[in-house]
């Protein structure tokens, strides 16, 4: 329940409530879209990304001098785990066609595809479980053009404003003009995407679409279409091998510049082992628990961006990451569930965001960077946010509209996880509002890619949220899902092409050392080690008592160093 | 960007952990995790609390949001018989609770080709005959943290019913926990799967515009106005950006 004292903002919600659903049942917007100067007006006043301190200049690597989310640049200017003379590169311990590093939705969907369409073999290497990922969690849906009113070329252009026209076109073109057909893809392996009576795909709007375009499975949509896959993958154990608990800490180089696989480690055992592969998928996701500027995130436990600082120490080029997504609603109150996403289909089906006064302030659906902007100014500037408890801040979003737009009973039956969410705390969604404010969310940029998924680096190829171009500098809702089907695929594809023709060279670490003395050469002076594989959430107190152990000598000597990232210097 | 002071509030203070429990520090109960005692914050989940007793879970802990089941948890109250289950990233403590993560429960997944399968109880027998040992106690259904009517579906799947399978099974997120409790050593999550598969794969109502949709961009319907879209300038872009309608 809420506490008593918001009891009177509550009331205020409830007074404007018959008037805003008037508004909501008008074919009209709710509330004034912005237009463009008064999206860059909010945004560089009020996007954590506009802050003075939330980007620095990276000192090595191929981005070298360009200005990065400062702790993007904090996990660059990192220490590997491993030195090349410790590492034995002679007798592979595994070799595969395809070593895929990331069992999520992108790293699933290019192991079949790959099997499928040229019959090669992979390795899904995976931190935690296979499926443990950001895909799994994704609630409200999948970007296609499949309506009648809608077409691919209008998906794009949404797509490429949203990004404030500066996504890469050619990845925007592959990403919506391949929508229709991953929808065929997923609903023939099994994935119950939600209807109307005339087997139509049910569609909605989300944040910056024109046209209604967000499909849906009920709000379980990424849990639908991670499990089809999984149980696909796992229906090929001949072809597709998965190795659970077995993050990659290292790419493997070849003598002639071209990736051939990975070294990974154990979490049971902390053992390293070595796979020689002839094409290397990257598709480790994002970064939400480096928790950037100190925020809240909704992301799962191994989104620590590893894939991130692999690919740049053996050279890869990143694009657009100084562009951090703040999700416009995530949870504020009950406290447990803080960042927690609540889903922007609410806002698609009706959901208002309010100020403390019951009153709109924001177009509920614009542009994710814009809304979030929006909330953080109306909390900031304007005093419009209510204070919970625990010193955060929120505003309404109110959720009660949905059943009185749709009929009693739509919340339940169409957002039953968020349903299921709240009212463990006593707060029936379909009765009282949410409240909420901005949650880290989402890696805008990533490893750059073109459309066939290649990198600077043969053979290395990047698909889904670990890669860069596609969104610009923000992405839409519901195009996450889609881009790691999308590139998901077309990575198995032009990854398995290039596996049947390569030969390997020998296999080489080199780019290691030869970073190790960038890092020195800059002068960078760091303890971090990275990858960072997992957050560590234990109480300060507890965390010093754990840094009593003593050889922890840098680096790559302790994980438990590494879990203590909190501690590094200049941090 | 100089002109808003306030700015610098936007951004929470760093630890997760200690700026939940801020508040609430002064609040503390005692619980048992696998039969070590711990003062933890009273507000806390289950997975809360074990990381605020310094554990650092490996497996155990996936989401965090109550999607992907890493986090099965079994736990008895004080003075209370019961065997209580629960995700740990969902459950609140409680003063004398006393807990075990079951992070992984043993099962076989059957492996199939769903092109070779029939949706209907051909499938399950062939693939989950376990299933049809189902006692109809409804143990699994009371040991569902997502509240699902476990058996329900069971004994759907028992008849042949996969849509009532699936629907009744959407909402699983295969902690396992039933499968752990059920006396007939069924595996309600991985048949549930199977089940909702062989709905999507063959007892959907096709949509129509889809298949037309997916036939117009393999005949290559949108190249022009995607050559034109891509050759125009930012500006231009913008223009037709703003200008355009919306549904």
């Amino acid at each position: 329940m809420y506490p008593e004292y918001m009891a009177e903002s509550l009331r205020k919600v409830a007074q404007t409530r018959p008037r805003r659903l008037e508004l909501a049942r008008k074919p009209d917007p709710v509330y004034p879209p912005m237009n463009a100067e008064e999206r860059r007006a909010v945004l560089e006043g009020f996007h954590p990304d506009f802050e003075p301190s939330a980007r620095r200049t990276v000192r090595v690597g191929p981005n070298r001098d360009e200005s990065l989310t400062a702790e993007v640049a904090d996990l660059l200017e990192s220490h590997s785990w491993l030195r090349s003379e410790q590492v034995n590169l002679d007798k592979p311990d595994f070799e595969t066609d395809l070593l895929i590093i990331g069992g999520g939705g992108a790293g699933c969907n290019a192991a079949l595809v790959a099997m499928k369409e040229h019959g090669m073999r992979s390795i899904i290497a995976t931190k935690l479980r296979m499926g443990d990922s950001n895909s799994m969690m994704s609630q409200g849906g999948m970007q296609a053009a499949v309506s009648r009113t809608d077409s691919p070329t209008r998906h794009y252009l949404d797509a490429i404003g949203g990004g404030h026209f500066e996504n890469k076109p050619e990845l925007v073109r592959a990403l919506t003009e391949d929508g229709p057909g991953v929808v065929k893809w997923l609903e023939d392996l099994g994935v119950v995407w939600d209807k109307e009576a005339d087997g139509s795909m049910k569609v909605m709007h989300g944040g910056g679409t024109s046209r209604k375009r967000m499909l849906s499975c009920r709000d379980y949509t990424g849990a639908m279409i991670m499990r089809t896959l999984m149980d696909e993958v796992r229906n090929h154990p001949d072809m597709i091998e998965v190795k659970e608990f077995m993050p990659a800490v290292e790419l493997i180089m070849d003598n002639k510049g071209r990736c051939a696989g990975a070294v990974l480690y154990s979490m049971d055992s902390e053992e390293f082992f070595t796979v020689k592969a002839k094409s290397t998928v990257v598709a480790t996701g994002g970064y939400g628990r480096l928790h950037i500027r100190g925020f809240d995130t909704t992301n799962h436990y191994g989104a620590t961006g590893d894939g991130l600082v692999m690919a740049y120490r053996a050279g890869a080029k990143l694009m657009y990451m100084d562009s951090v997504q703040y999700h416009p609603t995530g949870v504020s109150f009950p406290e447990q569930i803080a960042g927690f996403l609540v889903t922007e289909a609410i806002r698609g089906a009706g959901g208002q965001p309010l100020n403390k006064e019951g009153e709109l302030f924001v177009f509920p659906r614009e542009p994710r960077d814009v809304e979030a902007a929006a909330i953080i100014r109306e909390c900031v500037q304007n005093g419009g946010g209510i204070q919970t408890p625990s010193g955060r801040v929120g505003v309404w979003l109110d959720s009660p509209l949905i059943d009185m737009l749709h009929g009693e009973g739509y919340t339940d039956k169409h957002f039953p996880a968020m349903y299921r969410q709240f009212i463990r705390y006593g707060i029936d969604i379909a009765k009282l509002p949410m409240l909420i404010y901005p949650s880290l969310h989402y890696q805008n940029g990533g490893i750059e890619i073109n459309a066939r998924c290649e990198t600077d680096i043969p053979g290395l190829y990047v698909a889904g949220e670990a890669s860069g171009g596609l969104h610009g500098r923000n992405r839409l809702m519901g195009n996450s899902v889609l881009d790691y089907n999308v590139f998901g695929r077309r990575a198995g594809r032009y990854a398995g092409e290039y596996a049947k023709t390569v030969k390997l060279g020998k296999l080489s670490l080199a780019h290691l050392d030869a970073y190790e003395k960038e890092l020195a050469d800059a002068g960078v002076q760091t303890s971090l080690v990275t990858p960072t594989l997992l957050p560590s959430y234990a109480p300060e107190d507890v965390k010093k008592r754990q840094l009593l152990r003593g050889a922890n000598t840098l680096p790559g000597a302790s994980v438990l160093q590494n879990r203590l990232h909190d501690e590094r210097v200049g941090a | 960007m100089a002109s808003m002071p306030a700015v610098k509030t936007i951004s929470p203070p760093t630890s997760q952990a200690d700026e939940k429990y801020g508040e609430t520090k002064g609040r503390l109960i005692t619980i048992s995790i696998m039969g070590k005692a711990y003062e933890v914050p009273a507000e806390a989940t289950i997975m809360g609390a074990i990381e605020y007793a310094g554990h650092q879970i490996i497996r155990g802990a996936g989401c965090r949001e109550g999607y992907c089941g890493a986090c099965a948890t079994i736990y008895r109250l004080l003075g209370d018989y019961k065997i209580r289950t629960g995700l740990a990233c969902m459950t609140l403590v409680e003063e004398g609770m006393t807990l075990a993560q079951i992070p992984y429960v043993p099962a076989e997944k059957a492996i199939y080709d769903i092109e070779k399968l029939k949706p209907n109880v051909s499938a399950i027998e062939q693939m989950y005959p376990s299933v049809f040992r189902c006692v109809a106690c409804n143990t699994c259904t009371r040991s569902c943290p997502q509240g699902l009517q476990v058996m329900d579906y069971v004994q759907a799947a028992k008849r042949g019913d996969i849509a009532t399978v699936m629907d009744l099974s959407f909402d699983c997120v295969v902690c396992g926990l039933c499968m752990l409790r059920c006396p007939a050593e069924i595996t309600q999550p991985l048949m549930g799967i199977m089940a909702k598969r062989l709905y999507g794969r063959y007892l959907r109502k096709d949509s129509p515009e889809l298949a037309v949709r997916v036939k117009a961009v393999e005949e290559g319907a949108y190249n022009d106005e995607y050559a034109e879209l891509m050759a125009m300038s930012r500006e231009a872009l913008s223009k037709r950006y703003y200008a355009r309608d919306s549904e």
